[in-house]
């Protein structure tokens, strides 16, 4: 393939549902590209429905017959006669086969190649190139029998942490305490990477009592990359981020600066072509960071990058996708003031976050100056059980962290949401805490907080990728 | 026209300029409410915002498909599901010898941890109250089913791979003697 060769992109089949289609919709329409949305059974009467401009189904509700359909992504954007796809986040985002059938049927992928797919999508590929690129990982590695396992654990240290290799967004996790556990634990880790992957693969690593989730956003265009900036999405349950701010709140210059440049040498290493996330372990009491994926697709936080940089990252996305060299060196990239994303959920957080599928009744959104919610739900939408509980997202820009923090305080006061339970007592409680106020909470944060305020936090076993 | 977050933002500059508290607009492609929650200077008040999209989405049909839902297996899996769930309803009063194992939540039931592993319980099986009987899976989360009391399984309602509707029973126990 010849760099930067130029194909514009007119019309776009977006393979998602949910906000992050209404937020494609939003960037396409103010492009002047053309959308077709590729929706299930139901969500054919979603918001996004309405505002793309035209709709296809693409199979019955349950996702593994329509939004991981290849065969019926594919089909749908032959018909609609799309120049390339937005696969969004999860489902099929990083799938290198989608983007292989892509090629085969000369539409673009918006998302990297098959091959740098290929390179992150495999947690211990993924750990190579990062290794070879200068950033190293967690210490741990793959096992493929007990007796290595056994081996290995000793190696690293109690406690441990199992992970599935094709798992991602906290799935398939486990943590050792001591030897004993450890066989009984490792099996259970494989049955359930087998059901939920199809790959029973799984890999050790240190489990670091006292770490902070940050990542760098990263941009290539195959030749040369830039970063966004960093993230910090440390205030999560069972690995599922609920909060994100950007930038990372009280991290050394030296250790931020490091960060970023691990994350820019990551992606130049793989000539990455796309917009990507580098995400990092800070281990707080050691004062360093280990490398833990890259996540080769749009994120759900990246409205806080674009919040402090000013960019539009699907736009960035799509001009990448057509074929144009990056538009900006990295000093031109500006950062100003800081903000806060709540992932508003439809889950009952004082019963264990059980999910909370239903009909929404009532939304009424905080709106004005520095507030953005990215949503798709209105009155009489549809919460479906066949899919996550992301309901909205709101989205607040401030000039300093604290101005930022009170403001998201405020709009969280104006939200009104009925017909589901949600999580939004969850984020006024966090937004008023003293301990989160000061910034740079582990990621044991907001487990202590809830046990604190007697909110249960057992069981629900599994947790899903974003 | 369709109404972006960009046009919002800016119909708030500009009402943010005025003594206006309400604003209302409609159109045949959507609804707008924007209401002043409380004034400061200007540019810096505080607002709540409902909207609605109106606009019926454009199906776009394929010519030579059957429409989705004529041959799509988890629908009809879907419908069926939903009569066995109010048969079952209507059956609850009727047997006392046996005790329901209901989902408390709506979702998709698997009868193994994977696909191809023997399934949690058979008829037959023994089961005490917290043995698992299946799994639900609701909004990509996967939540186990106990059975809630000790007994032989009865009856199984609910074939694997189907949709439980909420408050529906999966199986029937018949309870140890006492």
């Amino acid at each position: 393939m010849s760099a930067h060769q130029k194909t514009p992109i007119r019309r776009i089949l977006i393979a998602n549902r949910g906000e992050i289609a209404v937020r494609i919709i939003d960037t396409c329409q103010r492009l002047g590209i053309e959308t077709i949305l590729a929706a299930s059974e139901v969500d054919l009467r979603s918001r996004g429905a309405s505002l793309a401009d035209h709709t296809i189904c693409i199979g019955p509700p349950n996702s593994a017959q329509s939004y991981l359909s290849i065969d019926n992504i594919i089909a749908a954007a032959k018909f609609a006669d799309v120049d390339a796809i937005h696969p969004g986040y999860g489902f099929l985002s990083e799938n290198r086969k989608l983007a292989e059938a892509c090629e085969a049927a000369n539409i673009i992928f918006i998302g990297p190649s098959p091959a740098q797919l290929d390179a992150v999508g495999d947690k211990l590929k993924a750990r190579t190139h990062a290794e070879q690129a200068g950033l190293p990982g967690v210490p741990g590695g793959k096992v493929s029998n007990m007796g290595e396992a056994h081996q290995l654990a000793d190696q690293i240290g109690y406690p441990i942490l199992i992970k599935a290799v094709a798992g991602g967004g906290g799935r398939g996790m486990k943590q050792v305490h001591d030897a004993a556990q450890l066989a009984p634990l490792i099996e259970l880790a494989m049955a359930e990477a087998q059901a939920a992957f199809g790959d029973s693969r799984i890999y050790l690593e240190r489990f670091i009592a006292k770490g902070r989730h940050v990542e760098v956003q990263v941009l290539g265009d195959g030749q040369n990359a830039v970063h966004l900036g960093t993230r910090d999405c440390s205030i999560q349950r069972r690995y599922q981020k609920l909060i994100e701010e950007a930038p990372a709140p009280n991290l050394a210059p030296s250790l931020r600066e490091g960060m970023q440049n691990a994350a820019v040498a990551f992606a130049k290493h793989l000539n990455y072509r796309g917009l990507g996330t580098v995400e990092m372990l800070v281990d707080c009491d050691r004062n360093a960071f280990h490398f833990l994926e890259m996540n080769a697709r749009i994120q759900v936080e990246h409205p806080v990058t674009e919040a402090i940089t000013n960019l539009d990252l699907v736009e960035q996305q799509i001009a990448v996708a057509e074929g144009h060299p990056l538009r900006y060196r990295q000093r031109d990239i500006v950062f100003h003031g800081h903000a806060i994303e709540c992932r508003i959920n439809a889950e009952d957080w004082h019963h264990d976050f059980r999910p909370s599928p239903g009909i929404i009744t009532k939304f009424i959104q905080p709106a004005g100056r520095d507030i953005r919610v990215d949503t798709h739900m209105q009155p009489g939408a549809a919460v479906p059980p066949y899919y996550d509980s992301l309901l909205a997202k709101l989205i607040v820009h401030g000039e300093a962290r604290a101005t930022a923090v009170a403001k998201t305080a405020s709009a969280l006061n104006r939200f009104q949401i009925a017909g589901v339970t949600t999580n939004l007592g969850m984020h006024s409680l966090v937004l008023r805490d003293k301990e989160f106020a000061q910034g740079g909470v582990d990621t044991g944060y907001l487990p202590r907080l809830l046990q604190s305020q007697n909110v249960a936090v057992t069981s629900v076993s599994g947790a899903a990728k974003d | 026209m369709k109404l972006t977050n960009e046009d919002v933002q800016e119909i708030l500059a500009l009402l943010d300029a005025t003594k206006f508290d309400v604003l209302r607009l409609q159109t045949e492609r959507f609804k707008l409410t924007l209401r002043r929650q409380s004034a400061g200077e200007q540019g810096t008040s505080e607002w709540s915002q409902e909207s609605e999209s109106l606009a019926m989405p454009q199906i776009l049909t394929p010519v030579d498909t059957p429409p989705p839902d004529a041959n799509s297996s988890p629908s009809q899996t879907q419908s069926a599901t939903s009569g066995t769930s109010s048969e079952s309803a209507s059956a609850a009063g009727d047997d006392s010898s046996t005790i329901a194992i209901r989902t408390s939540l709506p979702g998709t039931f698997y009868r193994a941890p994977r696909p191809g592993d023997p399934a949690f319980v058979e008829i037959g099986s023994v089961v005490r109250e917290d043995t698992v009987i299946g799994i639900i899976e609701t909004m990509k989360l996967m939540n186990a089913i106990h059975a809630g009391a000790s007994g032989t399984i009865a009856e199984i309602l609910i074939p694997n791979a189907h949709f439980a509707e909420q408050g529906s029973i999966l199986m029937r126990i018949k309870p140890d003697p006492s």
